[in-house]
């Protein structure tokens, strides 16, 4: 049931919604502050037929972690290729730290596709610094900051080897020595977890993490949204070749959140009896236009009321535990927030 | 180091230290020299059994005429009588026999040759000769003409060929001159082929390795294909240049040995040639006389001018399809003019080296590199060289820029097996 206050606390989001398919105004200048290192300006591309990409704009944060989430086909490899002036847009514009991006930009991008890739039969060592000096590294460069990434990744003994001889987790390492070893400002990850185990995807998220500390900023693209959840300040969802959302992932979160609550209440001497009495008590007297509904979690008591109560917009978690405290002693009290993951299939869903 | 260099050194490197590519260099020159060796010594062992055919003649004409040489004994068995004869040469396990019958003179269908197999056709021209020589003599002598006059008015003529500089040739030389050009032809169209192939391979290579989309994010697509072709080229021209020092060397080391001096004018020697070492000596003569440079020259030109023509063709094809089996519907436009070339060099160039068919194809910029290879052994006009390589070299630049196009659009696409209609599409991307 619709709450007429519902949305009071929304109006200070900076994201937008839907914006192009509701056909809001949108400002023909676009804002570009100092503090965006990378920004797309309503970009364009066709293939043949195909719209790969129709009007699609972002800004990534200096010193972010920039999320660009959506299901396969969505248009994010078109749009990463263009940051990497792989593919050129038929119009709009990129702009890296301000500056119309062009080729000189490249060794101030790192970029790891999701299809990874090595000479097979090209030495480990020799092949990072084949690639290092095609960014434009000095061959001296080059070989002191890969030997640094290798001591660092414990890959030493790995220097004379072939790719072919190596593990697929093995060349992933590699590979991503590569995307990082000429320290680039714009780090652009293409599903960068997939292929790793466990291990070595902390390995590689420490890292990626490090690597934002140091300043530079990240751009990955993922349909995993559980890397979201733990990396990402911003997200921008794609479906379509169009954006669908996109903003700072906690702003994202308040806007999607429910006010639904799980709720745990101790009965006096966890016995069925006095959970049934309990239950029927709060059920009769909670308000209308609240919805309760049984929840599972665990608790050290066996027969504790659990339930999920979504309460209307404008009431404060407070109300909710005011009336509960009558009830009995609460011994569970947690916000439902909705995950990446509820607000990517919803999203994608509603489109 | 400019991004060009670096992935022209890589690629002349990943060529160069591959396994094939260096027992290719070293052993293909033994492997030819080998086969040569192995078919002369094959010939040779085809003749070395001695043939014994027996004669019997019942003109009585020939008593004696027949001479045995190295591969034939005849044995006259006249006396005995064709039916005894045959009998003794399949008792004797003879290879064959020779019956002439009485009235030869005035018919000689009646010659016949008995055999289990057919005698070779060289062997049924030496006895067909001597019975004809040997008629002919006696129906002149019947006529009352004097043999010793024939004999002494005989004439023998060999033609010495001189072009209007001075330079001498002599038969022997036009088919020298013929296997050297069409050998340059043909090894010219065998390097197109193979380090074609080698860059088609190596763009198909790093499309399904998936590295292409890590190193273009670095160059332009049109740099790594050209770094790509140039460092192919140079792998081909190092292979070149280790045979001609082979060959080089092999051919100072033989100058040396058989004390020969290049200047000599063939004439001096011509006629003379009765021993072997004479007849090497002459050949030889007659390729230190070749424009053996220039050949070497023009076929780097054209090595460098016909590559770059088809490689970035191949290098097309490579970005187009996602692996080698997917290429053979594209390899036709590739392959037939090579081969119409080749077809022309051999009958036409050969046969009228400054003829008009000769002569358009090696304007043809897709045929140029062999035709004109084959020709310039027998002297080009200067002019004619210079249209040929300027054609080639604008065309060339034409196919680089076509090639690239659909290079740029072919690396990244995957999963799709493109007909000729899509890859045309792909140039207005």
């Amino acid at each position: 049931m619709p709450h007429p206050d519902s949305y009071q606390d929304d109006t200070k989001l900076k994201f937008v919604r839907n914006e192009c398919l509701m056909g809001l105004p949108r400002g023909s200048l676009l804002q570009t502050s100092m503090t965006d290192l990378l920004v797309a300006d309503h970009i364009h591309k066709k293939y043949g037929k195909y719209t790969a990409l129709n009007d699609l704009s972002i800004q990534v944060p200096k010193g972010s972690v920039f999320g660009l989430l959506g299901p396969n086909g969505a248009g994010k490899t078109t749009l990463i290729r263009i940051i990497n002036q792989i593919t050129m847009p038929d119009t709009g514009k990129v702009y890296l730290d301000g500056e119309a991006l062009d080729q000189k930009h490249i060794i101030n991008i790192g970029y790891m596709p999701e299809e990874r890739g090595l000479y097979k039969s090209m030495k480990v060592g020799e092949q990072v610094i084949y690639l290092a000096r095609l960014k434009g590294l000095t061959k001296a460069e080059a070989k002191e900051r890969s030997k640094y990434w290798f001591e660092r990744l414990g890959m030493t003994d790995w220097w004379n080897k072939k790719i072919q001889e190596l593990s697929k987790g093995q060349a992933q390492k590699v590979q991503f020595i590569v995307t990082v070893l000429h320290q680039p400002k714009l780090l652009i990850f293409d599903e960068p977890f997939s292929g790793f185990d466990p291990i070595n995807a902390t390995l590689i998220k420490d890292e990626i993490l490090k690597l934002r500390d140091d300043g530079a900023t990240i751009l990955f693209s993922t349909h995993r949204m559980e890397s979201v959840e733990q990396m990402c300040d911003h997200i921008a969802l794609m479906h379509k070749s169009n954006k669908v959302l996109d903003g700072r992932l906690s702003d994202i979160k308040r806007a999607y959140r429910t006010n639904t609550f799980e709720v745990g209440i101790q009965t006096a001497d966890d016995s069925v009896q006095s959970l049934e009495v309990l239950k029927k008590n709060v059920l009769e007297s909670a308000h209308d236009d609240w919805q309760l509904q049984p929840a599972s979690f665990k608790t050290i008591n066996e027969h504790d009321l659990k339930l999920q109560v979504k309460i209307p917009e404008g009431l404060s978690p407070n109300d909710l535990l005011g009336f509960l405290a009558n009830k009995g002693t609460i011994n569970h009290f947690v916000e439902v927030v909705p995950t990446a993951n509820d607000i990517f299939i919803q999203t994608i869903n509603a489109n | 180091m400019g991004s060009l260099a670096l992935i022209i050194k890589r690629e002349y490197k990943a060529r160069v230290s591959n396994r094939s590519f260096i027992i290719m260099t070293f052993l293909s020159p033994l492997i030819v020299v080998g086969m040569i060796m192995l078919i002369t010594y094959l010939t040779q062992l085809n003749q070395a059994g001695k043939q014994t055919i027996v004669v019997v003649d019942e003109s009585g004409l020939f008593y004696k005429d027949f001479e045995s040489t190295a591969e034939i004994d005849y044995l006259d068995l006249s006396p005995q009588g064709l039916d005894t004869a045959k009998d003794l040469v399949e008792e004797q396990n003879y290879f064959g026999l020779l019956y002439i019958p009485e009235n030869v003179k005035k018919n000689t269908s009646g010659v016949r040759f008995y055999g289990n197999e057919a005698p070779g056709i060289s062997t049924i021209e030496s006895i067909e000769e001597q019975i004809e020589t040997k008629l002919t003599n006696e129906k002149l002598l019947d006529r009352g003409v004097d043999l010793d006059l024939i004999d002494a008015s005989e004439t023998l003529v060999s033609i010495t060929i001189e072009d209007f500089s001075g330079e001498r040739t002599s038969k022997i030389s036009n088919w020298i001159k013929a296997g050297f050009g069409g050998g340059a032809g043909y090894l010219l169209m065998m390097f197109i082929i193979i380090y074609g192939n080698m860059v088609m391979r190596s763009v198909i290579e790093e499309k399904t390795n998936r590295i292409i989309e890590v190193i273009i994010s670095s160059v332009k697509p049109f740099k790594l294909m050209m770094g790509k072709i140039m460092g192919t080229t140079l792998a081909g021209i190092t292979q070149f240049m280790i045979w001609l020092l082979i060959g080089g060397g092999l051919l100072t080391f033989l100058t040396l040995f058989l004390g020969l001096d290049a200047n000599t004018p063939n004439a001096a020697m011509g006629g003379m040639a009765t021993t072997d070492l004479d007849k090497i000596e002459l050949i030889l003569l007659d390729v230190l006389n070749l424009p053996l440079l220039k050949l070497a020259c023009f076929f780097l030109i054209y090595f460098i001018g016909g590559y770059f023509l088809y490689s970035s063709i191949y290098a097309a094809i490579g970005a187009a399809v996602d692996s080698e089996t997917d290429t053979q519907q594209f390899m036709l436009p590739i392959i037939m003019p090579l081969m119409l070339a080749i077809y022309v060099g051999f009958f036409a160039v050969i046969e009228n080296p400054d003829g008009s068919i000769a002569t358009i194809f090696s304007m043809i910029p897709l045929t140029s590199p062999i035709v004109m290879l084959m020709r310039i052994p027998f002297g080009v006009p200067w002019w004619q060289l210079a249209l040929s390589v300027g054609i080639l070299i604008a065309t060339f630049i034409f196919t680089v820029w076509f090639g690239s196009k659909i290079y740029r659009v072919g690396i990244l696409m995957y999963g799709k097996k493109p007909t000729y209609k899509e890859i045309l599409k792909w140039i207005k991307y």
